[in-house]
């Protein structure tokens, strides 16, 4: 109650809110740690350099398509079919970005433009769970806030694993590859776990991405199995509620 | 293609999703079916990702990747922290090396 006597004498500055914001994302910031830690060192081991694997986390800043990149740059795959894989797996930002800004239609375009960049599954989970209590015109700052604090904790991560990349011994990095398919997994089991169906979707795209594979480059065979497998995704799931 | 090209063209397909909205939002409306698809792919993308790659952890010893893979699954289903979930399978993985 108090707090909103005091927002009626003394509206909330821009850097006010920025601070608010940038509270509000500590969850999502510590969570991006140790992932953007990861990428970092399977990054430079790789064989990719410091300032290219800070370069994708800076410019690309989407996780599981970075780590994918990481994956088909390891076998081989043509330039073509990562930028055609990092397409379609980043197209569910769409949607997102649709919703977030139906409701900040009040924020000048250009400062859209600029959040629009801040867009990840997390952020947006966090800024849609936080709606109600940043009222119903909240100002460009608080969103900067949120996004600019996850975006700086992954470049950061980013750069603390490029550079430790090279010190990790030999005996670890052989078993690290693996690490990539744990993060996949360590995100599809709790999915999965909450709505089975999300299961057949993932079984189905895996079992097509195998077949593919038989016949095409690895590039292709994931990006094809990602389209029609998540087609499955249309019978199987249900209705949003609107 | 060179490196850093990649790394941009994956920007600007990245980037193009997200703002799209911003100018489109007025005059845009998805049919039910689109909205079940797009819901998907993430899913999809993480299954596709998964098979066959986690064979081939190891060339040779497809073993290695389905034994540090079902570590790793059976941690994430019972709720393990992510980075518990990553330096699992890392541990396996090594230890089955050395066998």
């Amino acid at each position: 109650m108090r707090e909103e006597q005091l927002k009626e004498i003394h509206p909330p500055t821009y850097s006010e809110d920025y601070w608010h914001g940038l509270k509000l994302a500590v969850p999502v910031i510590l969570g991006y740690l140790p992932i953007a830690i990861s990428f970092g060192v399977l990054a430079v081991q790789t064989g990719i350099s410091f300032f290219h694997a800070l370069l994708m986390s800076m410019t690309v800043y989407a996780g599981a398509s970075q780590f994918m990149a990481l994956n088909m740059l390891a076998i081989g795959t043509a330039g073509l079919e990562i930028v055609l894989a990092t397409f379609i797996l980043n197209v569910r930002h769409f949607v997102m970005s649709i919703s977030l800004f139906s409701n900040l239609q009040h924020i000048p375009k250009r400062w859209q433009t600029l959040l629009a960049q801040g867009i990840t599954d997390e952020s947006f989970a966090l800024a849609s769970l936080r709606q109600k209590e940043l009222g119903s015109q909240p100002s460009a700052a608080i969103y900067l806030g949120i996004f600019s604090g996850a975006f700086g904790m992954w470049v950061i991560g980013t750069g603390i694993g490029a550079f430790i990349g090279n010190i990790v011994p030999e005996a670890l990095s052989d078993s690290m590859g693996i690490a990539l398919y744990a993060l996949f997994i360590g995100l599809l089991v709790p999915a999965i776990r909450a709505y089975w169906k999300i299961g057949i979707i993932a079984a189905g795209s895996a079992g097509l991405s195998w077949f593919f594979s038989i016949y095409l480059s690895e590039g292709w065979a994931i990006v094809l199995a990602t389209v029609f497998g998540s087609l499955i995704g249309v019978w199987v799931l249900e209705e949003e509620e609107k | 293609m060179t490196l850093t090209l990649i790394i941009i063209a994956m920007a600007i397909v990245t980037y193009l999703p997200r703002v799209l909205p911003v100018f489109i939002m007025d005059h845009l409306q998805f049919p039910g079916w689109v909205n079940k698809w797009l819901k998907a792919i993430p899913y999809a993308a993480l299954g596709a990702l998964i098979v066959p790659g986690i064979f081939t952890v190891e060339p040779g010893a497809p073993i290695v990747g389905i034994i540090g893979g079902l570590v790793a699954a059976v941690i994430a289903y019972f709720r393990g922290h992510i980075m518990i979930v990553i330096i699992a399978a890392i541990a396996t993985a090594f230890i089955i090396q050395r066998f």
